[in-house]
């Protein structure tokens, strides 16, 4: 059970039936949903249970996450000089990337833009007005080079993920989904993460790359056989980054991509196909059981005017997080 | 005379002509700020920019103590300069403009007031100019 806001999540979910099995809380981040269903599946794996259940569920207030630097172990005066904050970290990023690689500020309101337009026909999602790229480029900035629109923001939800032993899964459904893999991984010295006051100048793969070498390596699959993906979005630059941290394509190949519309749910690898965060917020402790819903809805063709046409049989869910965190979860039926 | 202090004890040698960053060093590993503890080294004052933004909004206060409110802030830079030799150091930029800065840059340390208390006390924080167009160690503005 996850969540950031409910400082013991297991007492406010008595009305679920009070039964005496096993209750952990969780947070780990914007990894959190992701932490909890790895658990969720550790716990049949190792014959803890045949049947558990991932729960997250957060409500931020507005200007959430503001902390004393010293409960993640910083000075005082890191957060006095207005340097603790996580959202000029993806600007940061953002900055240094597209730099690199050569990419535009158009390929990141084209993703902000795609994820409002698939939140506009999503009818749980949270934003549900389009926008046109040109305007989210208008938009006041947060963070160079990120924009209003290009951000997601913290709201609330709730969602929750049923798994069982795979031998005992028809007992429960007819149509269902497998967990092919479920990985969690933390960041090695050198990589580029948030609340860093300073970093060694070798740098290391971020552990979003970590997480993602190992699922596929676990699910036996490659990043060619998945045909739906849903990747943490805390902004567009960081959806644009995850495309090639996950193994998706090539550092620099998102230009091209997005100008292609391979990423859009008639493309050949439809991301964010509920909208994201972008679209939907991020409650920390559901945001990543969302994406399983997102994926499990694709793969039984029940996600009606947002279904990715071709019968997808593949999916991927992603997030990452401060302090450096990161799940993948690859899912089949 | 305005009195001023440095926001901590620790952080950058004060008073000083020639402020440097306090970091240490143990093992080869050289951590900014200090790490508790370990032998202290003070950084090098020049290096270049790795990376940057900027921050358009007024951060949540606390921890952020700027006597501004949300109509009066001023958009400050911030981001990553590399130190040869050393480590990256995430500072404040005193170049608030990102289509004046450029990745690659020379920057160099400065120390510059952020803040002032109801009593008129500068509160100093260390922050990164660009080389080129800065002389001294821009605390006699």
């Amino acid at each position: 059970m996850g969540s950031h806001e409910v400082s013991n999540p297991d007492a406010i979910v008595g009305w679920l039936g009070l039964t005496g099995i096993p209750v952990r809380g969780v947070f780990n981040g914007c990894a959190t949903g992701g932490t909890s269903l790895q658990m969720a599946a550790q716990a049949i794996r190792h014959g803890e249970a045949d049947v558990a259940m991932a729960i997250g569920m957060d409500k931020h207030p507005r200007g959430a996450f503001a902390a004393d630097p010293s409960a993640v172990g910083l000075p005082s005066w890191y957060g006095q000089t207005g340097m603790f904050l996580t959202t000029h970290f993806f600007g940061t990023k953002a900055t240094r990337y597209l730099h690199d690689h050569g990419i535009s500020v158009d390929s990141l309101a084209r993703i902000a833009a795609k994820n409002l337009r698939n939140g506009s026909i999503t009818p749980h999602a949270w934003r549900r007005k389009p926008m046109t790229p040109e305007q989210i480029l208008a938009s006041p900035v947060v963070n160079h080079p990120l924009t209003q629109y290009m951000y997601c923001s913290p709201d609330e939800g709730a969602a929750a993920v049923v798994l069982c032993r795979a031998d005992l899964a028809s007992r429960f459904t007819s149509a269902p989904v497998y967990l092919r893999s479920s990985v969690l991984r933390s960041r090695r010295s050198g990589a580029f993460e948030m609340q860093s006051p300073s970093l060694p100048l070798h740098r290391a793969p971020s552990p979003t790359v970590d997480a993602s070498v190992a699922a596929f390596e676990e699910a036996g699959l490659g990043p060619d056989e998945i045909r739906v993906a849903q990747l943490q979005d805390t902004d567009a630059g960081s959806e644009l980054i995850h495309m090639a941290e996950n193994g998706f394509c090539k550092d620099g190949e998102q230009e091209q991509w997005i100008a292609d519309g391979a990423t859009e749910i008639t493309g050949r690898l439809p991301v964010n196909t509920d909208g994201g965060l972008i679209a939907n917020g991020e409650p920390i402790g559901a945001s990543g059981l969302r994406q399983v819903y997102e994926t499990v809805l694709q793969l039984r063709g029940r996600a009606g005017e947002r279904q990715v046409p071709g019968n997808p049989k593949t999916g991927y869910t992603h997030l990452y997080g401060a302090p450096g965190a990161s799940t993948v979860s690859i899912f089949s039926r | 005379m305005t009195t001023r202090v440095p926001v901590a004890e620790g952080v950058f040698t004060w008073p000083s002509d020639q402020p440097r960053l306090i970091g240490s060093e143990r093992d080869g590993v050289i951590s900014f700020p200090a790490e508790p503890g370990a032998p202290q080294r003070l950084l090098g004052t020049r290096g270049t920019l790795w990376s940057f933004t900027n921050q358009q909004f007024r951060p949540p206060s606390p921890p952020y103590d700027g006597n501004d409110t949300a109509e009066t802030f001023v958009p400050y830079a911030l981001g990553y300069v590399e130190l040869p030799g050393e480590l990256l150091v995430q500072a404040r930029l005193t170049e608030p403009d990102p289509a004046k800065l450029r990745i690659g840059q020379p920057m160099e340390l400065v120390v510059v007031p952020y803040t002032v208390r109801d009593d008129g006390t500068e509160v100093l924080t260390y922050a990164f100019a660009p080389a080129d167009d800065t002389t001294g160690d821009g605390s006699n503005d």
